[in-house]
């Protein structure tokens, strides 16, 4: 099947303003499965022949778009900023502006920088520093490691107040566990050791009951009594015995809670962790875990995510649940299942857990 | 008869400037082997280079003059590439950055961008280990595109996945197939929908599909499923197990599995008699190629084993200098195999005993299967791009 002549990229012709709008909505209604690929076909040439000074537009059409619809945008600005730069008609100023806008969202933001990088990198160097407390997690990037690299420089020239100083500034801003982790390690080295389980906010203090069975991982499906009911005083007949919930703290820097250490090493076994998060008030958050075993969280009753997936690997963020927190006292409820492989790197049967905002911000708990 | 014969003409000239394309992971028919008359030959050397912004082990395809590769960057390597080069200077003729819907977790030594891109031959289609997928035209025009575990959100492993799709008639075949929302669906080439969305095996899997006599087969740890590509519904089955990392060789009569060693099938609608199986040849990561009368596999060791297309009976073993993770693929007598610590090797089969007789020294980490088109190899690295001639 032959496809259809695009011209999109063959034409200098430029459309006005107005008629952005229909190709803006046709492409911000793209959905799941394909649904309404073809109108967003259609509308993508419309917009790549877009005038270079309808930039900020097609930027603000990303805003509150979904994931589907930030990338087909996503790619039509940067055919409009090639051609824009190339003809040496960015408007630069109005990227900027939309850039420090923050009312605009996280994704168009990011692009403006883009392209104010590619097209006048001195600018984006300037920028920078305004970026620290960004909303976006990816912009804060930029100036934290243009602060560590400042850290790293004074340390060198042996300036240990102004590298601990940059550091700290540096630490302050970040929030990716690559930056923060550096960040972290340098500031030790120069006795000043940062609190990471409150920069991330992982909830360390837990209730914990196992084991029930997870022979042929049957267990992830089955409903053991805590998920019908938390009843703390309870003690139910379990995989070898009486289970019965157990306090458990985690040391862990990074909010491991393993439950190898209270239940030793099990194979085959379900466990159930519990914990009570005292909101300020009623808000969106995100729930972000990190697991390599099968696993299940409700908040409040409510399951916000499964997966069935055993030892392929775990990392802070690993999955971002969207969640809702009402004010006070927030329950929340993981079910953590350990499958029946005896490789040594299948031994881990741990979660971590933290709650922040969807920059990555930790959101502590009120007590 | 004028206008006959122009179409005639036409058709040759297509036929032909097709036959040096390189559509897909391990080229024509995912057969690793070059139909092109004019193969690269064995003293290659390097005719350019070029620079990428990010990583990735997925091959180039080459369509008509036009190199197209994939990559990731960015710290969780979110950031999406396609490249589309001059395949004669390597010129960057456009660049599209997308960013990842789906989950970009993945083993250190693999990338996002490890699904190799396919083409049928107007359209490009990159997907990702995110499960990501964007059809453009040649050109660099954003056709359609999809967010595999946007729609399905368990399909994804978190070693990363590297199923390379393809494309039969004007359908696209993509599979993820992982521990837990394992698919595989066919889709609609023009608009970018489902025709159809199976299950597959939960079980994670890093296998590439081939096409058999219009089948598109699947494999998967439980075997190799043929498949209609345009309904998805099961022609034949064969069912005793299969590798989930080296991919199956094809040609036109016959399939070898990786399964028990190598094992060759003559799948017709409703069975998939077996042919042989030669418990001695063994896969490694690369996937086997079979070349005039005789099979090919690189085993785990980095052994080069040549075997007979009639009983798998094993002919020579040549070692050569890996380890290796991407697969060999030939044209003419000669096979062309880079290794992770990026020697380039040229094997000459004609020899006795097979032998090496050109190398070229990458000086990078290369996990890449090369591409060949137009008497040139393709090969890639997390930071460049190689065209050898």
């Amino acid at each position: 099947m032959k496809i259809p002549a695009l011209t999109g990229l063959l034409f200098t012709s430029s459309l006005p303003a107005a008629s952005l709008t229909q190709p803006l909505a046709d492409i911000r209604a793209v959905a799941k499965e394909g649904g309404g690929n073809e109108k967003a076909t259609a509308a993508w040439q419309q917009l790549t022949q877009a005038d270079p000074g309808t930039l900020p537009e097609v930027l603000a059409g990303m805003n509150g778009a979904n994931p589907l619809a930030e990338n087909w945008l996503r790619a039509a600005i940067g055919v409009i900023a090639d051609q824009a730069m190339e003809a040496k008609k960015l408007p630069i100023e109005a990227v900027q502006t939309f850039l420090m806008d923050t009312k605009n969202s996280a994704a168009p933001r990011v692009v403006a920088f883009d392209i104010i990088q590619r097209a006048q990198p001195e600018l984006a160097e300037k920028i920078t520093p305004k970026l620290l407390e960004d909303p976006s997690s990816e912009l804060r990037r930029h100036p934290v490691s243009k602060l560590t690299n400042a850290g790293n420089e004074a340390l060198e020239q042996g300036k240990k107040d102004a590298a601990l100083t940059a550091f700290q500034q540096a630490m302050k801003g970040a929030r990716d566990e690559d930056q923060i982790k550096d960040l972290a390690k340098k500031l030790k080295d120069l006795g000043q050791p940062v609190d990471l389980p409150k920069h991330f906010g992982f909830l360390m203090d837990w209730k914990l009951i196992a084991p029930f069975t997870n022979v042929e991982r049957k267990g992830f499906d089955t409903v053991f009594p805590p998920e019908e009911k938390i009843d703390l005083a309870a003690v139910y007949p379990g995989k070898n015995g009486d289970a019965k919930w157990t306090d458990f703290t985690s040391k862990d820097d990074y909010g491991q809670i393993d439950f190898n250490k209270p239940f030793t090493m099990l194979k085959e076994v379900t466990g159930y962790a519990y914990t009570e998060f005292e909101s300020t008030e009623e808000r969106e958050a995100q729930i972000r875990l990190g697991c390599k075993n099968g696993w299940k969280v409700w908040l409040n009753g409510e399951l916000l995510f499964a997966r069935d997936e055993y030892h392929r690997g775990a990392k802070l963020d690993q999955y971002k649940l969207p969640a809702k927190l009402k004010k006070g006292k927030n329950q929340i409820l993981v079910k953590c299942c350990q499958d029946a492989q005896t490789e040594s790197w299948t031994v881990e049967w741990q979660f971590q857990l933290r709650v922040c905002d969807d920059t990555g911000t930790a959101i502590l708990a009120a007590k | 008869m004028k206008l006959a014969l122009t179409l005639l003409s036409s058709f040759v000239i297509l036929h032909s400037s097709l036959a040096a394309d390189w559509l897909q992971f391990r080229g024509p028919n995912a057969s690793a082997v070059s139909t092109e008359t004019v193969a690269p030959g064995p003293k290659v050397a390097i005719d350019w280079s070029v620079d990428l912004p990010g990583r990735g082990l997925s091959s180039p395809i080459v369509v008509g003059d036009k190199v197209f590769i994939t990559c990731s960057s960015g710290p969780d390597q979110a950031s999406l590439h396609v490249f589309c080069f001059s395949a004669a200077d390597g010129k960057k003729l456009w660049e599209r950055v997308m960013k990842a819907t789906g989950r970009t977790m993945a083993h250190n030594k693999t990338s996002v961008a490890a699904p190799t891109p396919c083409s049928d031959g107007e359209r490009i289609f990159a997907l990702y280990s995110s499960n990501d997928l964007f059809a453009f035209d040649l050109a660099g025009n954003l056709l359609w595109l999809r967010g595999l575990t946007y729609d399905y959100s368990n399909a994804s492993n978190s070693l990363g996945m590297s199923s390379s799709p393809v494309v039969v008639g004007d359908t696209l075949v993509v599979q993820s197939e992982n521990d837990s929302e394992s698919i595989a669906v066919g889709i609609d080439v023009a608009t970018g929908k489902n025709r159809w969305k199976k299950e597959r095996p939960k079980a994670a899997n890093w296998t590439s599909a081939v096409v058999f006599k219009g089948t598109v087969a699947l494999q998967s740890s439980k075997g190799l499923t043929g498949m209609n590509p345009k309904t998805g519904e099961i022609e034949w089955d064969y069912t005793d197990g299969a590798a989930t990392i080296p991919s199956s060789a094809v040609t036109e009569n016959a399939i070898y599995v990786p399964s028990n060693g190598v094992t060759a099938l003559a799948p017709e609608k409703g069975a998939a008699s077996q042919l042989w199986r030669a418990s001695g040849l063994k896969p490694g990561t690369g996937s086997p190629l079979v070349l005039g009368d005789s099979i090919y596999v690189l085993n785990g060791a980095g052994v080069l084993v040549k075997g007979s297309l009639n009983n798998g009976d094993e002919a020579w073993k040549l070692r050569l200098k890996g380890p290796f993770s991407g697969s060999p693929v030939a044209a003419g007598q000669f096979i062309y195999i880079v290794s992770e610590r990026g020697d380039f090797q040229v094997v000459d089969i004609t020899a006795k005993e097979g032998e090496v007789i050109h190398r070229v020294e990458l000086k990078d980490t290369l996990l890449c299967t090369p591409a060949i088109s137009n008497g040139a190899v393709y090969v890639r690295s997390d930071k460049k791009l190689w065209k050898l001639k």
